[in-house]
């Protein structure tokens, strides 16, 4: 048993690495010279052939291991970073994935896949392939501590080195473009003015060199001064028994370095620093050489540590977390109810109580949604594979460009968002960005672009796809409709209306069915999970130019601000964020409108719907009905109810499959007395009365 | 077809419906309570009586009555709510299912159960599992998953798109 859970921790911190990987891969093909991401991916695979050696999936490590070979190379830079690399080890990152797949119960890796991989990779690897496997390998030992190293480099030219024409700061120039760089000018060489020759070098240089590139690197830097200078290059050891002592203390370096001798040391350890130079020991400028190093290796350990706090997020599964949310929604429901009886018995000391709890319930519920609240970015970053693949294998060139990716959804919305947003990419890539040369013939940049955006409005999450492809063409969308049977030849269409029509089941436009797109699945797909997630589609175009298809999403499916409102005995919530405005119905009002269900707000012609009547529930209407007015889909609409009892903190409890049905309601409440209150949905209890009164109108 | 589903000696929670004695597994019966107020659903079907909270949870409740096409009984000091947890489709879920009263909890060896009749039951026979005998009764022993299945709810469906359902009224 414990087995399992250990392998199931390797597997999950491997299939996030092997996204992190992606990432890394695709940003490498727009910066192939990033030293910083090539070690990036070389440390995930890396990580992945290790771990996956210690949990005993040998299958993973030994493919791993030869792909991270090829990147050794690539990492040392004896192999450019190309397309072909990228996409080999694009293909070997999915080999990985679908071996783990299998080892997880999924269809079994396909070995003559991996062998093709592998194959690949060595081709790519230069012609002295065999030496410089040998020599990756050599080199591997050294790369086990991963990561940057801190070299110090002592640089003593000789005095004459001007006269060949060297200058030492392009050298130290140099340096500094490999990695993160201190130098240290030690100028006690340098003579008094009168004495100084300016055709002599009196200065000497020690560098602090954080830097993934081995020491052969840092040597080329000065091979042609090789013969007019002393170099000392060390690698600072930092080994894995040093990482949890403390930096090496100042005289233990001077120490090291030999600048001073054991006795000298001891005579000054005491007072340190200053106390040295003053002794005559050592220059000022060596102790502040050291000091330097002093930092640097602390500096170095420090962003170890930095990089490990970050590491330090704690994965609980997400089970664990919507059992929080459920007990912290069902607090919340009693802190209503102790709220209600507080109020009733009117006991100042029990008030002060409730008023306590309710503040902190509400400061707990916020906390707990927040931990859910994930950001966008890790399902943004997926489509950039998509986009990459697609349209390569469709001839198209396509640019994603992302924004907001760090706007914050609940874990669940994010979950179900996936799958729409890749059939509307997909369909956007297919049907919306045209090809290079017919862009061309329209005068559009050859490169086409999808831009992905998440932005927060209010208590939604607005999610936009937009493409400058050919847009969509309301005329030919009604007579494939037609064509289809989905609408009668004599309806009627707004252009809005005939966009919408994509999301029809069984509806394409597309001649022919590729392999991407064409049955008329996929949008049907995005149609049904929004509305499961209680968002909305909208759809804008313009052909030749471009769509744009706007998402609109809660940010949260668990709890709510409500409006409580009271029909008969029966008590319904509607969305307070949609909520403008209460106002009240006389039966003036009632006559003004002879029977039309509509109400005059200063002037404002709004239309309502009486709940009582929609739900046929008994009883009678009261003299004076409240109105409340809501935005739906971006008009006003009045709903008729007899009582507006105030707002209500909504927990959203699932009606469950028995009332899949009844999607007029998006859920329901528990009141304080216990009783359960029905959420509105109030986008399609508009839709509905809409059809039924073009049914009954005979429209 | 000489024997029932049931292979071995089961427990079952026994209810009354209109004098008829009925039985389910008593593995799927989470606990019986007492008639609570219902929230109405509007626009289902009238054997769906409307949802009660469990304790925080909001559960659906079947009137068994009306579900089976019997009249509707008055409530009584009796009436009863058994909530049963149910599979439907691929996910479990938790339903009340009201009756006009709980009568006890008893086994049935397998001998004394029937393979449910052909005809004759006035009910459709794949929401049966068996027909148990105890005496001169017939103990009829109701598959709860048949019964409260994805399909049966469908008919809810017709009810969506304009027209008043009858049932609301």
């Amino acid at each position: 048993m414990a087995v399992e859970i250990d392998t199931s921790a390797f597997t999950e911190e491997a299939y996030e690495l092997l996204s992190e990987l992606e990432d890394s891969l695709l940003e490498l093909e727009e910066r192939p010279t990033d030293i910083e991401l090539i070690s990036r991916v070389f440390r995930a695979m890396h990580t992945i052939k290790g771990s996956g050696a210690m949990f005993g999936f040998d299958e993973v490590a030994k493919f791993t291991h030869e792909v991270e070979t090829v990147f050794d190379m690539a990492r040392s830079g004896s192999l450019p970073v190309t397309k072909a690399l990228i996409d080999l080890t694009l293909a070997a990152r999915d080999q990985i994935r679908s071996i783990l797949d299998a080892s997880r119960g999924g269809p079994p890796a396909n070995q003559d896949n991996a062998n093709r991989i592998i194959a690949g990779l060595r081709a790519l690897a230069p012609q002295k392939g065999g030496a410089a496997a040998v020599e990756s390998k050599a080199a591997a030992p050294k790369a086990e501590t991963d990561g940057p190293h801190v070299f110090r480099v002592r640089f003593e030219p000789r005095p004459e080195i001007f006269s060949s024409g060297t200058n030492p700061l392009l050298l130290l120039n140099e340096l500094r473009d490999m990695g993160q760089c201190r130098v240290v000018a030690l100028t006690n060489a340098l003579p008094s003015l009168e004495d100084l020759d300016p055709e002599r070098c009196y200065t000497q240089w020690e560098i602090f060199l954080t830097t993934t590139q081995g020491e052969n690197a840092i040597r080329d830097v000065f091979i042609f001064v090789e013969d007019d200078c002393t170099l000392n290059v060390r690698l600072l050891d930092r080994d894995e028994a040093q990482e949890d002592a403390e930096p090496k203390k100042l005289g233990e370096i001077l120490l090291e370095r030999g600048d001073i001798n054991e006795e000298a040391l001891g005579k000054a350890l005491t007072p340190l620093g200053d106390r040295l130079v003053n002794a005559g020991v050592v220059s000022a400028d060596k102790v502040r050489a050291a000091l330097t190093e002093q930092r640097v290796v602390q500096e170095q350990k420090q962003q170890q540590s930095k990089a490990a706090e970050v590491d330090a997020v704690v994965r609980v599964p997400s089970t664990k977390l919507d059992k929080l949310v459920n007990l912290v929604g069902e607090l919340v429901t009693v802190q209503a109810r102790l709220n209600q009886i507080s109020g009733r018995l009117n006991n100042q000391h029990l008030q002060l109580v409730s008023e306590e709890i309710e503040r902190l319930t509400g400061e707990l519920r916020d906390n707990t949604m927040s931990i859910r609240m994930l950001a966008i970015g890790s399902t943004f970053n997926k489509f950039k594979r998509l986009v990459r693949d697609l349209s390569t294998e469709l001839g198209k060139q396509i640019e994603l460009t992302t924004a907001g990716a760090d706007t914050e959804l609940d874990k669940t919305v994010i979950d179900q968002l996936n799958d729409p947003l890749v059939h509307i990419i997909r369909n956007s890539i297919d049907h919306g960005i045209e090809k290079p040369d017919v862009r061309a013939l329209t005068g559009k940049p050859l490169v086409g672009q999808i831009h992905l955006s998440a932005v927060h409005s209010g208590t939604s999450v607005l999610i936009q796809v937009k493409d400058d492809g050919k847009g969509l063409d309301p005329q030919l969308l009604r007579r494939k409709a037609v064509e289809k049977g989905l609408l009668s030849p004599d309806a009627v269409l707004s252009d809005p209306e005939a966009f919408m029509l994509i999301f029809g089941a069984g509806f394409s436009t597309a001649e022919k069915i590729t392999n991407v797109s064409g049955r008329g699945v996929g949008m049907d797909v995005v149609r049904k999970s929004i509305e499961s997630l209680r968002g909305t589609i909208d759809v804008q175009s313009q052909l030749g130019i471009g769509t744009t298809i706007t998402l609109k999403l809660p940010l949260t499916l668990a709890i709510i601000e409500g409006l409580l409102v009271g029909v008969n005995h029966d008590y319904f919530v509607l969305p307070l964020a949609a909520v403008e405005e209460c106002v009240e119905l006389s039966p003036q009002d009632i006559a003004n409108s002879h029977g039309r269900r509509i109400v005059n707000v200063r002037g404002e012609i709004v239309p309502f719907i009486r709940v009582r009547e929609r739900f046929a529930m008994e009883g009678e209407r009261p003299v004076i009905e409240q109105i409340v007015i809501a935005n739906v889909d971006g008009r006003r609409v009045g709903f008729g109810v007899d009582t507006v009892v105030g707002q209500h903190q909504t927990v959203i409890k699932n009606l469950g499959d028995s009332f899949q049905y009844s999607d007029e309601f998006s859920g329901a409440t528990i009141l304080g007395d216990g009783t359960v209150a029905l959420l509105l949905d109030l986008a399609r209890m508009v839709r509905y009365v809409e059809l039924q009164e073009t049914k009954e109108t005979g429209g | 077809m000489a024997t029932s589903s049931i292979t071995e000696t089961t427990q079952f929670l026994t209810f009354i419906l209109a004098d008829e004695v009925f039985a389910v597994d008593i593995g799927r019966v989470k606990e019986v309570l007492e008639y609570t107020q219902l929230t109405k659903v509007p626009r289902t079907p009238k054997f769906m009586c409307g949802v009660i909270n469990l304790r925080g949870s909001v559960v659906p409740v079947m009137d068994m009555r009306l579900k089976f096409n019997m009249s509707q009984l008055e409530r009584t000091v009796n009436t009863c709510i058994i909530i049963i947890e149910v599979t439907v489709g691929e996910n479990k879920t938790v339903l009340g299912a009201m009756a006009d009263s709980v009568k006890e909890v008893m086994s049935l060896d397998p001998d004394q159960i029937d393979p449910p009749p052909k005809i004759g039951a006035k009910l459709r026979t794949d929401f049966i599992r068996g027909m148990g005998k105890q005496g001169d009764h017939f103990i009829i022993i109701l598959d709860t998953d048949k019964v409260f299945s994805a399909e049966e709810l469908e008919q809810v469906m017709d009810m969506r798109n304009g027209g008043m359902p009858e049932a609301a009224a």
